[in-house]
């Protein structure tokens, strides 16, 4: 795995799991990086795109892991090449583990970019760095009860004095291994909304995207969100696989450039 | 209730309270990303010479958004 059209690897390290960093900007994601992986680094760019990324690995319980640094970002709405870099690495890369930094100095709108990523995977971890800041700000964060409300791991950091990164690793580890299976809670939209996520998602069950939640692709669709397609369209060629949205019946409706495909405007329809 | 102002009109030093967005689609979804949620406080910190864009600290971090994303973004005083 974790070849070809979205890169994960590093050649001569034989890697049992792979870990991404997501995060707003300004979070210390790259200290975290740096705090993770030491001096054991490469950068490059992503392929067909001007925006770097940062690989590194390090050993931990005997496992080798690598760390993928996705570019600083608020969303994964794809309206930037950076956020459809993070966004498609997450969906496509088949991370084992998506660590999502987040600031503790204001945690609450770094909260936007997890609920967005649990969405897609449950096997996450929140790292609430920068809490040496947070504290000398007078704040006072309860890990563990935001734990249990998103359902998820979260680790106190504050990675430039590697405070908590043992633990993070840790944290990585488990989830990554299965020994802790992260249930988080989904966001619900309201009525009429779900009424037509439900109906989506019936109709995707033909598309076969490994490790994508159809619920995530559904909601995505009614968003009228065309980059998601040719996202999926691009995979499954990489991947060498016939089928998916390009290979199906929903080939006419869901060409990319379009704002919405019909099984979304039928869905919308049918709640009328 | 007071009808809501636009974000762009507000005074470098002034703060403000987001009231609704009237922008649809990536855009509408792109400030909501940011951090232009209904009833979140918002201060206008710093303008370019230019008048344009000016930067917003809101939600903990400052952000710089174009005059006619701003004008998108109704507020409310205080």
């Amino acid at each position: 795995m974790i070849q070809g059209y979205y890169p994960a690897g590093i050649k001569g390290v034989d890697a049992d799991y792979v870990a991404v960093l997501a995060g707003n900007p300004n979070t210390g994601k790259s200290t975290v990086f740096n705090a993770l992986t030491g001096l054991n680094q490469h950068t490059g760019n992503w392929p067909g795109k001007t925006v770097a990324h940062a690989r590194g690995y390090y050993r931990h319980r005997g496992k080798t892991v690598i760390i993928v640094d996705l570019p600083g970002t608020y969303s994964l709405s794809a309206n930037s090449p950076e956020e459809e870099v993070a966004r498609d690495f997450i969906c496509f890369g088949q991370p084992d583990v998506t660590v999502v930094i987040a600031d503790a100095t204001c945690l609450e709108r770094n909260l936007n970019l997890v609920l967005q990523v649990l969405e897609i995977t449950p096997k996450a971890v929140v790292c609430l760095n920068l809490m040496d800041e947070a504290e000398k700000k007078g704040l006072r964060l309860d890990a563990e009860r935001l734990a249990d409300e998103l359902g998820i791991p979260v680790v106190p950091t504050a990675a430039h004095t590697g405070r908590g990164i043992k633990q993070l690793k840790d944290r990585i580890h488990a989830v990554a291994l299965n020994e802790i299976l992260p249930r988080p809670k989904p966001v619900t939209y309201g009525k009429e909304l779900e009424a037509a996520v439900q109906q989506l998602e019936a109709s995707l069950q033909s598309i076969y995207v490994d490790g994508i939640s159809r619920r995530w692709l559904a909601l995505r669709l009614l968003e009228g969100d065309p980059s998601v397609v040719e996202a999926i369209r691009q995979y499954n060629l990489a991947e060498g696989r016939q089928g998916g949205p390009c290979g199906s019946e929903y080939s006419a409706d869901y060409r990319p450039g379009r704002r919405t495909g019909a099984g979304a405007e039928k869905a919308i329809r049918g709640r009328a | 209730m007071t009808a809501g102002r636009s974000l762009a009109d507000l005074p470098v030093g002034a703060a403000s309270i987001v009231m609704e967005l009237r922008a649809v689609g990536s855009t509408r979804r792109r400030l909501l990303d940011l951090g232009f949620v209904p009833d979140t406080a918002v201060e206008a910190v710093r303008r370019s010479p230019m008048g344009d864009p000016t930067a917003y600290q809101i939600r903990g971090a400052v952000i710089a958004l174009r005059k006619e994303d701003a004008d998108a973004v109704l507020v409310r005083p205080i």
